[in-house]
């Protein structure tokens, strides 16, 4: 059976280094099941977290070769093997120890975003009528596994360390679910504009490209948003519009 | 929990990405930067920029200029050291639009200004500000672009129509099609926009009960989900149209009729 190279990382909030092992690679294996079998029989102490190995819970995030990806649904046949394969924790995110690292933070800052906020209901028994194309476009963001490889990948979070100042393209996939749901009456632009600094986002759609459940996060909610930041802030007609009751 | 990051930060241009992760970058800055550089070229020529019924498109609509102005001919107040051309009160329009496009902006962050180089790729610098603040903040101005943008499309349609027209005949020839399918691209491209898209619909959050916006905003929808196809095919489009228009005003191509 045919063998591959990981190169692994392995450390703890104080730093650490990349630890080679030599382990087996058989059709159908995907890094989740080579990181397995190196947990087993070489490394029993390495630190890795994972769910559902179906790419359905977003838990087993790292970076494969440099880019951020599920390692469930990373197959060893879409990577070179004769060449060490690496595998890191996500930059963006502290360390907790190996390839675990401390996502508590997108959990924080989700509690800043205004919760949904219903019309009265249509109907006297207090239930509400949709109509399925206005809820279609809101259904791609509940695809979302809060995998948090989109937060990882984002230069301004990963290079630059705003966590302070920008929620990030996991927090604005959800605050458009909100913003964009047609039973919702709340408004978030002042939000988006201000603590989620939605303005720090240029463009580079490198959260989409990474996104496993291919969610057009930069076209459908970060744009939309700062659409709607636009219309609010930046646009006198669309204000002037406004005041005359015209959404 | 530390806020220590898990890999310390790599330098600029430093990543562990085994693929070609620079081709993109160079190819847009390479591409963009020959376009620019052309425009620029072609704009300070100040002439070749009609042949029979043809205009360019980047000369349209001549407003001030010497073949059919809408205005008039060179200013007397303009500067006699200044090279005089009638590109120089076109060329902003629909070039803000593409420096304002959403496209465009992350494509040319990356390729002109390295943030980021390229996804998980390191960075040269510390300091970032976005589109947050001065300067970048101005790319809000976006769908005011697009405004001055459809009254491009709709000069350049006029310009396509003049251009099977010839001595007051029906014609064409291959600078008819080439106008024609100029401003086709950059239809394709204009009502792609996201910020047309927004406004043809996406600022409504119950569109159902309006139809017609409905269809619109699918349709717009549609051409956004290729809007850098467009954009890169328009672009190229639109400077060949130049060129040729100016290829045949030289009297190095001959524009061959059709009838």
């Amino acid at each position: 059976m045919a063998t591959a190279t990981f190169r692994i990382w392995r450390g703890d909030p104080n730093g650490g280094k990349f630890h080679e092992y030599v382990a087996e690679a058989a059709p159908g294996m995907v890094v989740l099941d080579a990181v397995h079998a190196i947990q087993a029989s070489q490394a029993n102490d390495l630190a890795v977290r994972w769910n559902c190995k179906a790419g359905k819970c977003g838990s087993c995030s790292a970076e494969i070769n440099g880019m951020p990806r599920l390692m469930c649904m990373t197959r060893l046949t879409q990577l070179t093997l004769d060449k060490p394969i690496t595998i890191e924790p996500m930059h963006t995110f502290p360390v907790i120890k190996d390839l675990v690292t401390d996502v508590s933070r997108n959990f924080r800052a989700k509690i800043q975003i205004k919760p949904f906020k219903p019309r009265k209901p249509d109907a006297p028994d207090g239930t509400w009528r949709m109509a399925q194309p206005d809820v279609d476009r809101v259904q791609e963001f509940r695809k979302c596994i809060e995998c948090f490889l989109c937060q990882d990948v984002c230069h301004v979070l990963r290079e630059h360390h705003l966590h302070d100042k920008f929620w990030g393209p996991r927090l604005y996939v959800y605050s458009a679910a909100l913003e964009m749901h047609p039973l919702d009456v709340e408004d978030r632009s002042g939000e988006l504009r201000g603590a989620g600094g939605i303005g720090y986002c240029n463009i580079t759609k490198c959260c989409t490209k990474v996104c496993p459940e291919s969610i057009k996060i930069t076209d459908n909610a970060i744009i939309p948003l700062k659409e709607r930041v636009v219309d609010h802030f930046y646009d006198p007609l669309s204000r002037l519009f406004r005041a005359f009751g015209a959404k | 929990m530390s806020n220590f990051p898990a890999v310390q930060a790599r330098a600029f241009g430093r990543t562990m990405r085994r693929d070609l992760w620079w081709v993109q970058p160079l190819a847009v800055f390479l591409g963009l930067g020959a376009f620019v550089v052309y425009a620029t070229w072609a704009a300070f020529q100040g002439a070749y920029y009609h042949f029979g019924p043809y205009l360019s498109p980047f000369y349209s609509p001549e407003l001030l200029g010497s073949w059919h102005p809408w205005i008039g001919g060179k200013p007397l107040w303009w500067p006699a050291w200044l090279i005089f051309s009638p590109a120089f009160f076109v060329l902003w329009g629909p070039g803000g639009f593409r420096l304002s496009c959403y496209y465009y902006r992350g494509a040319y962050y990356k390729a002109f200004w390295a943030d980021p180089p390229s996804c998980a790729v390191g960075e040269p610098r510390k300091l970032y500000l976005g589109e947050r603040s001065f300067p970048l903040i101005v790319q809000n101005i976006h769908r005011y672009f697009f405004y001055i943008a459809l009254f491009f499309i709709g000069d350049l349609a006029y310009d396509a129509w003049n251009g099977f027209h010839f001595d007051g005949h029906w014609g064409m020839g291959v600078g008819s099609l080439v106008l024609l399918v100029n401003v086709v691209l950059l239809s394709l491209y204009t009502f792609g926009c996201h910020s047309f898209r927004h406004l043809s619909g996406g600022v409504l959050d119950r569109i159902s009960g309006r139809p017609v916006r409905k269809r619109v905003y699918d349709c717009v929808s549609c051409l956004n989900g290729h809007h850098m196809r467009w954009a890169w095919i328009s672009l190229f489009w639109v400077a060949f149209s130049d060129f040729y228009i100016r290829m045949c005003a030289m009297g190095i191509w001959h524009d061959w009729r059709f009838f």
